[in-house]
């Protein structure tokens, strides 16, 4: 089922009449890794939910590969800022998604196996994945999202609260997983990852899109006020003068 | 020597002498009660985390209801079975009444509700964690279920331990459905209360001091191997 373009048009989500997503507006195209900036509270994350179905939109629509689109069934995945560790092996954890993909047990364990080489994990692969670091669960989790060969991934702040060489291992795993032909759409609030890693920028400031632009132009010349105040450091700050 | 203390002495001499009367009690309770820890394991754990994963219109109530049963009379329960049991019952023309089965039948209800109430309470910790992420990968109800039974399984030990104490210190329902029949159906929580009422008090404290080791062993295995988990798992 084709998932590109994926075109969201006027998105709403209003849980007790607080507006967390005021009318986004998005399109994705089928190859490379957008960024979602914005300050806290602007509705990166609920975003994100709302594209992998999580959550269900109090209005607006979003089309999947062409007008008309449905969601598909397969193919989009999510890592979040905590991932989650079961109380099993390392491999056991990794091989999760497969499972409702109906790969058989033998098979599995032998694509894990290859996937914890390709992240650095294969020693680890019988310890519990619950004595992994936080920088080691991460890329579990995104080998995990991986290996169910996802075309579109939603990455939750995956390097939130690491340190910055667990920040360039998780990193770098991103970057191969985008290679493989997999579109990555990113919530950061790290403004040097987001010139590292990103295609382009989507900013978002009070539940909206306040532009959509390569990188480059996002930090040469923004376009809206919000994204000046925001790489400067101050829109936080306004914002919540302004709400005073 | 006070009558207190020659008491615990024959007690303990009875222990110490193997009794077979003891032995032979001891033996038909661990069956009793370890055939309906088994059953309610089954019944109550995957219930219980059902009820914690699904979504249905009257799980709240489940939920009371479940919860509420924790403390059901064991002597209601044994009158319940006893009537479904007995000849003019539904069950009657099984011949159950009065055997062993029907006190396992009587000790599973009773331990299902409180096994299902601790299992949901444990799981519904987990998934609200876990949700959003079995949910993405596409897990159904029932694999979702079974995963979290898997992961919650050093902490469901205790529903396991709290039906197994409630199934060996339950003595209501197994009397009205057993009979407490010597050399049948009589097992330990029978027995003390038996002998307590013939004033044959050494052999009701040997037992009560067998149930207490027991239950106090069992205890202990389950919390080294929790604690063996916990440092190999997490």
């Amino acid at each position: 089922m084709p998932i590109f373009p994926l075109s969201i048009h006027d998105l709403r989500f209003a849980p007790n009449g607080r507006e967390v997503l005021a009318g986004v507006d998005l399109e994705l195209s089928e190859e490379g890794i957008t960024l979602v900036l914005g300050p806290n509270g602007a509705g990166k994350s609920v975003l994100l939910r709302t594209i992998c179905g999580l959550i269900e939109p109090s209005s607006g629509s979003m089309a999947w590969g062409g007008a008309g689109g449905t969601r598909p069934q397969q193919g989009v995945m999510m890592v979040f800022q905590r991932p989650m560790m079961l109380r099993m092996a390392v491999l056991d954890n990794v091989v999760l998604g497969l499972k409702p993909l109906g790969v058989a047990g033998a098979e599995r364990r032998r694509r894990g196996l290859e996937m914890l080489e390709r992240v650095g994990l294969a020693d680890r692969a019988g310890d519990s994945a619950r004595q992994l670091s936080g920088g080691e669960q991460q890329r579990l989790a995104l080998a995990r999202a991986w290996l169910t060969r996802p075309r579109l991934l939603l990455l939750d702040e995956p390097t939130a609260s690491l340190d910055p060489s667990a920040s360039a291992a998780v990193e770098r795993i991103i970057r191969e997983i985008r290679t493989d032909g997999t579109r990555i759409l990113m919530v950061t609030h790290n403004l040097g990852q987001a010139t590292r890693l990103g295609d382009d920028i989507v900013f978002m400031a009070g539940g909206r899109v306040c532009e959509h632009t390569p990188v480059r132009a996002f930090f040469a010349r923004p376009r809206s006020e919000e994204a000046r105040l925001f790489i400067q450091g101050e829109l936080p700050w306004r914002m919540r003068f302004q709400g005073a | 020597m006070s009558a207190f203390a020659a008491t615990f002495s024959d007690a303990l001499s009875l222990l110490a002498h193997f009794d077979h009367t003891v032995l032979e009690i001891v033996a038909l309770s661990l069956q009793v009660s370890g055939a309906a820890v088994v059953l309610g394991t089954l019944i109550g754990l995957p219930l219980g985390a059902c009820i914690a994963v699904g979504r249905f219109p009257g799980k709240t109530t489940l939920s009371v209801l479940i919860n509420g049963m924790m403390g059901l009379p064991s002597v209601v329960v044994g009158v319940v079975v006893y009537l479904i049991l007995s000849r003019s019952g539904p069950f009657g023309a099984l011949g159950m009444l009065y055997s062993p089965a029907a006190m396992v039948v009587a000790q599973t209800l009773l331990v299902v509700p409180l096994m299902a109430a601790i299992t949901r309470q444990v799981v519904e910790d987990v998934w609200a964690r876990y949700a959003e992420e079995l949910q993405v990968m596409r897990f159904s109800w029932w694999d979702s279920v079974t995963t979290l039974l898997h992961d919650c399984r050093h902490s469901l030990v205790v529903a396991v331990l709290a039906g197994l104490g409630r199934a060996m210190s339950e003595v209501g329902a197994v009397m009205i459905v057993g009979g407490n029949i010597d050399g049948a159906t009589r097992v330990m929580t029978t027995a003390i209360a038996l002998e307590t009422s013939k004033g044959d008090l050494a052999l009701a404290i040997a037992l009560g001091m067998v149930l207490i080791m027991i239950i106090l062993a069992l205890n202990a295995l389950a919390y080294v191997l929790r604690q063996w988990a916990m440092r190999r798992f997490g």
